[in-house]
């Protein structure tokens, strides 16, 4: 009998062709799409939970003879997703969503929930790759399109998440997938991709944060790379890393946002020379083998989502977490954001960025 | 995939006779019934020929033949028809069904108490979701212009006394409408016997069309059209007739009636044996509805600590098509108003499942649900468990 998969489907084109492509295959697919949070999501477009994107993704599912069922998760995603959000953003952090609702959301409520329904698989429209090992591990590596490269925001996936999880559509670019979803007669080929986080809809993050009273505006400090203050501010969430405008004048020359300090509410600035850290220091990590067992080693750290993976190297400390030092320093780490190592196209894992510094 | 199908309440595949019988209505005997000519009169042959046809099947020579579109358009045409040409005659103002209608009569009950000034009382069940004789009887007033019970409910499948029922109210003068959409796939129904003012009934839970239904309606009682046009249908329901669709209904229920009996009496040991085997093997475990009153491929459950939305998908996944009251197609399941009104309580209703019966179900099949379903209960039940200890 065939393996059953349970496809994440949001009635776009990439999670719609994954669907496709698994029926070709020869698996027993069922698709299922995940109703997460209800703020102002039903009104914006691309979001993966309105009643127009269901009612796409179950037109795909009947045209490829697969049961379609949405699944409720609300209340999880609104712990996991969005409380973290709003806690985040008060703490001074720049959080990233996509990363928590893959760990907690879709491999933590969609996999269990599929695989106590009886699957054996899940699967997404993620550009990502599992290749196995010699030892029947899973690796995680880069999708062949780089451009739509997925593994940043899945590397906090464990080694028995990955165990259950294919991704139809890792080696293929998206055009291709676009050409694929043109010759099945998909009605969604055209559809855009999404851009935006699902939840806060078409006020952006700021609005979003706004409206469910975050606050952000704690005043406090701003200090020189030697600890004199130089001035106040008005709260972290309106300074971003590298920024120039708004530091006021006087300061005779050019100044920079250096870093963000949460835990002493403090904007730490400092001329171009001054800009940019070289050393990353990150929450338990993650690594996607389960048990790494090598206490330092050299990689490829990507500190962003839309960033190049910066040469570096790295050593395990006693809590799990690990100490990242970057070849040449860079200017946007952030915390809350992730730190991915890469060894090559592989993903080695991941931790969020705790704090930054300049040695 | 081997799929089985389970949910023969809610619809069923079209007989083949059925089909062959509907075939030359489409394209070659396509006349209009209303023209004059000799393709209209073929067309209107073939339906009054269906009308006769259905009236001598339910023993119904005392009652029009209104064809509409379904069981729904048959409650609506019954309700707001009889509701507002009543009140009409006698000022009477209130619509008392009971409390485990069909939505197309609770929608439309509602809709007339909002916009159209009716008053609208539900009458409580007991918790086997039968009515209550005396109870009806008590509330039967001057003022209650329409009472509307349920044959045989499509969740929990009891069936009621409707013919008791609509003496009682006959009794008072009162105006009597039954949904007999489930009932009649399974009861033999002699309209003569029963003598309710208004009867629906639907083609395709009885392996005919989709798109079909009538409404029986008792010589002289009073019905306001609510599709008003041509002349069709005696003036009751105007709209070009559909004459395939027809003629498939009334073939079905030719079928039907030929079969009811002994189907009925292999369907109830299926039935008995899916019901004792959910129940024996499965702890916390309910049957819901009655256990002998109740229509003889309908098998209806509860199950402690489970949401039935997730046992419905479940069961798909290993390729059982059935049904949840609690089922839901955007993600957000509730629990059955039916269930609720048997006095279950919300966080087991939400934990139910129908299981129906028909003529290609199998011993076969009820076996290796059977087989199957305590072990997709119990993986559901660690999942529920694992979530509330989070």
């Amino acid at each position: 009998m065939a393996d059953k998969v349970v496809v994440a489907m949001s009635g776009g084109v990439d999670s719609s062709v994954a669907a496709a492509l698994l029926v070709e295959q020869g698996y027993d697919v069922t698709g299922m799409m995940l109703k997460m949070w209800v703020g102002d999501c039903d009104q914006a477009e691309n979001a993966c939970c309105t009643p127009e994107s269901i009612a796409q993704a179950r037109e795909v599912a009947s045209q490829f003879h697969i049961p379609f069922y949405v699944i409720d998760v609300k209340e999880a995603f609104k712990q996991n997703v969005v409380d973290y959000f709003i806690q985040a953003y008060q703490d001074g952090l720049t959080p990233n969503p996509c990363f928590h609702c893959n760990r907690t959301i879709k491999w933590g409520e969609l996999l269990r929930k599929a695989s106590d329904m009886g699957a054996e698989f899940m699967a997404t429209g993620h550009y990502a790759r599992i290749l196995k090992d010699e030892n029947g591990l899973c690796q995680l590596v880069k999708g062949v399109d780089e451009k739509k490269d997925q593994t940043y925001a899945l590397s906090g996936l464990t080694q028995s998440q990955l165990q259950h999880t294919i991704f139809p559509l890792g080696g293929l670019l998206k055009s291709e997938v676009r050409e694929m979803a043109r010759k099945y007669g998909l009605t969604v080929s055209e559809k855009e991709d999404s851009q935006d986080l699902c939840f806060v809809g078409a006020q952006g993050y700021r609005g979003f944060l706004k409206q469910y009273g975050t606050v952000l505006a704690k005043p406090g400090l701003i200090k020189n790379v030697s600890g004199d203050i130089v001035g106040e501010h008005q709260g972290l969430n309106q300074y971003t890393i590298g920024q120039r405008k708004g530091l006021g004048s006087g300061l005779g020359i050019p100044h920079y946002v250096i870093s963000l300090d949460s835990t002493n509410n403090e904007v730490i600035i400092g001329t171009q020379d001054e800009l940019g850290q070289n050393v990353i220091l990150t929450n338990p990590f993650n690594w996607i083998s389960g048990n790494h067992d090598k206490h330092f080693g050299t990689a490829q750290v990507k500190i962003r989502y839309k960033s190049i993976p910066a040469p570096c190297n790295y050593t395990i400390l006693e809590n799990g977490s690990i100490r990242i030092v970057l070849d040449k320093p860079v200017r946007d780490a952030t915390p809350g954001q992730i730190a991915v190592l890469y060894n090559e196209d592989e993903v080695l894992g991941s931790g969020i960025i705790q704090s930054t510094m300049r040695e | 995939m081997d799929r089985i199908y389970l949910d023969y309440a809610a619809t069923t595949p079209v007989d083949q006779q059925v089909l062959e019988a509907m075939l030359p209505y489409f394209s070659h005997e396509f006349g209009n019934p209303s023209s004059a000519h000799y393709y209209g009169q073929q067309a209107d042959g073939a339906i009054e020929q269906a009308r006769r046809a259905i009236k001598s099947l339910f023993n119904a020579d005392d009652y029009d033949v209104i064809f509409t579109s379904g069981g729904s358009e048959s409650d609506n045409l019954a309700l707001r028809g009889a509701a507002l040409e009543q009140r009409k005659r006698t000022g009477a103002t209130k619509i008392l069904t009971s409390s485990v209608e069909h939505d197309a009569i609770t929608q439309t009950a509602s809709q007339l108490q909002q916009k159209s000034g009716f008053i609208y009382n539900e009458l409580r069940v007991a918790n086997n979701g039968i009515i209550n004789l005396s109870y009806l009887e008590n509330q039967l007033t001057k003022q209650v212009a329409l009472v509307s019970i349920i044959y045989a409910n499509n969740e929990i499948g009891s069936i009621n006394p409707i013919k008791e029922a609509a003496k009682i109210c006959h009794e008072k003068g009162i105006l009597f409408h039954t949904d007999a959409v489930q009932a009649a796939a399974h009861l033999q129904i002699d309209l003569d016997e029963l003598e309710v003012d208004y009867l629906s009934i639907s083609a395709h839970k009885l392996y005919g069309p989709k798109g079909i239904g009538l409404l029986f309606k008792k010589k002289f009682a009073p019905l306001l059209p609510q599709i008003t046009g041509g002349a069709q249908e005696s003036g009751f329901r105007a709209g070009t007739s559909n004459v395939p669709l027809i003629v498939g209904m009334a073939k079905a229920l030719e079928i039907n009636f030929g079969k009811v009996e002994s189907e009925n009496i292999r369907l109830v040991k299926l039935r008995d044996k899916l019901i004792t085997g959910v129940l024996q093997n499965i702890a916390g475990s309910y049957l819901t509805g009655d256990q002998m009153n109740r229509l003889s491929n309908h098998a209806s459950f509860v199950f402690e600590g489970l949401s039935g939305n997730e046992l419905l998908i479940a069961l798909d996944m290993a390729g059982f098509a059935v049904s949840s009251g609690s089922a839901c197609k955007v993600g957000n399941p509730k629990p059955s108003e039916v269930l609720l009104a048997l006095g279950i309580k919300p966080d087991l209703a939400i934990g139910s499942l129908r299981i129906t019966l028909g003529k290609f179900s199998t011993i076969e099949e009820i076996d290796s649900l059977i087989s199957l379903l305590p072990e997709v209960v119990k993986r559901l039940r660690n999942e529920k468990r694992s979530e509330n200890g989070r």
